[in-house]
């Protein structure tokens, strides 16, 4: 799949977009998923997303407790009420799952996503492709005479959009972290 | 270690198969005298051994094979584990740590290719974890939802030398499944069992799996509140078949009155089953003017393909003694009118008696010969075990269960070449029982070999084959379905089973006339060994009731006649 169709989540060419028949009504969820740091814990949780149908947005997985050997997968997925539901059941009942939550039902959180842009161009579309990157605060972390690396932290929506406008620019390779997501306050 | 950590478990015997990833293991076997070795024949044998012995049991079920083809082999064996709830602890061998990713001899990915087919698996890489790994493999085939679980140990890790722990000073798992049902929910249960017009238990493997008290709680429940109960095919025995309030089995090939009554009831209490397809048929059709209740110890198991009204995520046994001590407490109350008038209209519906067919003095039919075998066999303490296909479902119509791990057939998998194994762990748990595998002829030659495992190990396992010549329910819905196009459901060239019992050493039977079924069944008994019967009974008999794939409960198909056209073109991608 070529860079410049990316868009923030699976299309019809994902593998994991399974799209569900009956077009009920699919809703957007995050999934904080706390796991035992051990071999084949991400693969188990792949797998169940596969096997069982499930679409994954996307997803990410980092120790966060070293001493604990605990590490957390964030995972944006789709489905009707029903279908989040069985997920977060399913997710829950592997062995190496401590604890599921909901991020989008339990009280406001943020989301944050990394990624990294690079932009090819000279004269006009260079020097447009610096100035939104300025409005977007984007750090150039690389350049050429010809390109660009540039750095963007915000909301998948908020990289969406720089996507669009730096698309017409010269983008040619995006990289993306997928989402990290916390709920707000205590 | 390994036999250590065994031992320790409480484990008296291995169902297993050598080779050279497991020979250090296989040596240590070999230097004691605690725990029984039970070798088999092919190691999906093994596993489905297992199952049986767990089964009939509640114990978890223990399997040693090598890596490689060894642990292929035990794919299928853990898929079904898994779908039935069955705990099995399954310990593979593995090529050494150091080559493990080089495409060794005899390596497989066991745990990749086994991770979606079992509860859950560990690569044991360090010495020093093999004994809590495997304490705590225990721990999660038996708790919660029970069901097999794989440990892959290296064979470098089998040769070092490491410490051991044993269970009580191993690590506690934080997996803790929650037994406890939610108070509020039972008290919501019980508020609608008191209203309850038409109430119906709906029962499964879940009240088998909670174990003996939860059945005898099912039990003293329907007693107390006079509300009928049905079972799936995995919860056969939960509830006894001469009990006041049962209703008989109910589901795709399940009985008339209690597919109705599930259709008609106005409050379901799902107690430990899990609505499969086989049991609601057109899902949007499934009793529809129902109250739902669903007693069930996996999370995911409830509103996964029916909304209930009443979800209590717990242990059977420890939620139905929460509602009956409610019930009690708050006066025992049902709705005296609504239930006798309930009671009326599922009489009228047993009126129809549609397990009735049609005899014949010539040829055995199936039927007859199950319920001969039941007549012959219902004393005595016997445990039945079944292979796949009409027989499967004839045994679960005509033979009756009294209590729980007497029955042990493939369910969700619908595994043919279960039986047969199954049959001789469950011999090998209950070396003086009956047991007696219920099996068609395709089916049974799936795991044959295992026969040699029969007679080695003087399980006098009874093979009660139900020679139809033909994989009978394939034919079945070939005719029903596909316009009689027989495309390869004939057994062609099946071996003589007398001479085959002869050649594995143990005897053989053969009958074909309806007059001499009798005294063949009790010589089948009296003999002190293994035996293959060969009972051939009509070749094209159907399988009824039968609700065809993605109708509804209230259309069932009762016998021959107009079963054309019966099952639409939609109904026909179904399985
Ligand atoms: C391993 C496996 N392969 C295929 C099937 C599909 N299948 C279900 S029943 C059946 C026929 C079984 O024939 P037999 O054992 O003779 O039993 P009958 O139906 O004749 O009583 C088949 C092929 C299955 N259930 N399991
Ligand atoms: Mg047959």
């Amino acid at each position: 799949m070529s860079a410049l169709n990316l868009k923030k989540g699976a299309t019809s060419h994902s593998a994991y977009d399974l799209r569900d028949p009956h077009l009920e009504h699919r809703e957007t969820h995050t999934l904080a998923v706390l796991v035992d740091n051990e071999a084949g814990v991400l693969a188990r949780v792949i797998g169940l997303f596969a096997g069982r149908g499930y679409n994954i947005d996307s997803l990410t997985v980092a120790e966060v407790d070293h001493e604990g050997h605990l590490s957390r997968i964030t995972v944006v997925t789709r489905g009707t009420p029903a279908v989040i539901e069985q997920i977060k059941a399913q997710l829950g009942r592997l062995v190496p799952v401590h604890k599921v939550n909901d991020l989008t039902v339990e009280g406001p959180s943020v989301e944050r996503e990394l990624s990294l842009f690079k932009v090819a161009g000279t004269g006009d579309k260079r020097v447009e492709a610096l100035r939104l990157a300025d409005i977007f605060r984007a750090n150039v972390v690389d350049s050429t005479l010809e390109s660009f690396v540039f750095e963007i932290t915000g909301t998948p929506e908020k990289i969406d959009a720089f996507a669009d406008l730096m698309r017409p620019l010269g983008l040619i390779d995006v990289a993306r972290t997928g989402v990290a997501a916390l709920s707000r306050g205590t | 270690m390994v036999v250590e950590a065994l031992k320790d478990q409480g484990v008296e015997v291995v169902f297993g198969y050598p080779g050279g990833a497991v020979l250090p293991i296989y040596d240590e076997v070999f230097q004691q005298n605690d725990i029984r070795h039970i070798l088999v024949r092919h190691e999906q044998g093994a596993v489905h051994m297992a199952e049986g012995y767990a089964r009939s049991t509640g114990k978890p079920g223990v399997v040693l094979v090598t890596s490689g083809p060894g642990a292929t082999n035990a794919v299928t064996g853990l898929t079904d584990a898994l779908m039935d709830s069955i705990p099995l602890v399954v310990l593979t061998g593995q090529v050494p740590t150091f080559m493990i990713g080089t495409d060794g001899f005899q390596e497989a990915d066991t745990v990749g290719i086994t991770r979606p087919c079992t509860k859950h698996n560990w690569l044991v890489k360090e010495t020093d974890a093999l004994a809590s790994t495997l304490h705590q493999a225990f721990h999660v085939a038996t708790s919660g939802r029970p069901g097999p679980v794989l440990i892959d140990i290296p064979k470098d890790v089998q040769f070092a030398n490491g410490t051991y722990v044993p269970p009580n000073a191993a690590k506690v798992s934080h997996y803790q499944p929650k037994v406890k049902g939610d108070a509020a929910a039972v008290e919501a249960l019980v508020e609608l069992m008191e209203k309850a017009q038409r109430p119906i238990f709906y029962t499964g493997g879940g009240v088998i799996n909670s174990g003996p008290e939860a059945s005898a709680l099912l039990r003293k429940l329907a007693a107390a509140t006079g509300f009928p109960v049905t079972s799936t095919l995995m919860g056969l025995g939960a509830y006894p078949a001469s009990g006041k309030n049962w209703i008989g089995m109910l589901g795709m090939h399940g009985l008339y009155e209690a597919n109705l009554a599930m259709h008609g009831c106005d409050l379901m209490i799902n107690v430990g089953a899990r609505f499969d397809d086989r049991i609601t048929g057109r899902i949007a059709d499934f009793s529809p003017k129902s109250k739902k209740a669903h007693i069930d110890i996996d999370p995911s198991s409830i509103n996964k393909v029916i909304h209930v009204d009443v979800p209590i995520v717990g242990d059977v046994g420890n939620v139905l003694a929460d509602v009956l001590k409610l019930w009690e407490a708050r006066g025992s109350k049902v709705n005296k009118a609504g239930l006798a008038k309930w009671w009326g209209q599922i009489e009228q519906w047993k009126l129809k008696k549609c397990l009735n067919y049609n005899n014949s003095s010539k040829v055995i039919k199936p039927q007859y010969a199950l319920e001969r075998l039941e007549a012959l066999t219902k004393d005595r303490d016997r445990y039945i075990t079944t292979e796949v296909g009409q027989h499967q479902m004839w045994a679960a119509q005509y033979l009756t269960f009294e209590d729980p791990n007497r029955w042990m057939t493939s369910g969700g998998l619908g595994t043919m070449g279960y039986g047969l194994p199954a049959s001789i762990g469950v011999q090998v748990a209950h070396p003086d029982a009956l047991v007696i595998n219920v099996a068609g002829e395709a089916s049974w030659l799936m795991n044959m070999q295992e026969m040699g495992t029969a007679v080695q190990f003087r399980a006098p396992v009874k093979q009660f084959i139900l020679n139809n010549e033909r994989l009978g329910m394939v034919r079945q819905w070939q005719q029903l379905l596909h316009g009689e196009r027989y495309s390869q459901s004939w057994s062609e060239a099946l071996p003589d089973f007398v001479k085959l019992a002869e050649a594995f050493g143990c005897k053989g039977i053969r009958c074909q006339d309806p007059k001499d079924l009798d005294d063949a069944i009790m010589e089948m008994l009296d003999y002190d060994g293994p035996v293959i019967f060969d009972c051939l009974v009509e070749k094209h008999e159907n399988c009824y009731p039968m609700i065809p794939s993605g109708k509804p409960h209230n259309e069932m198909l009762l016998g021959d006649a107009g079963v054309e056209d019966a099952i639409g073109a939609k109904g026909a991608v179904l399985v």
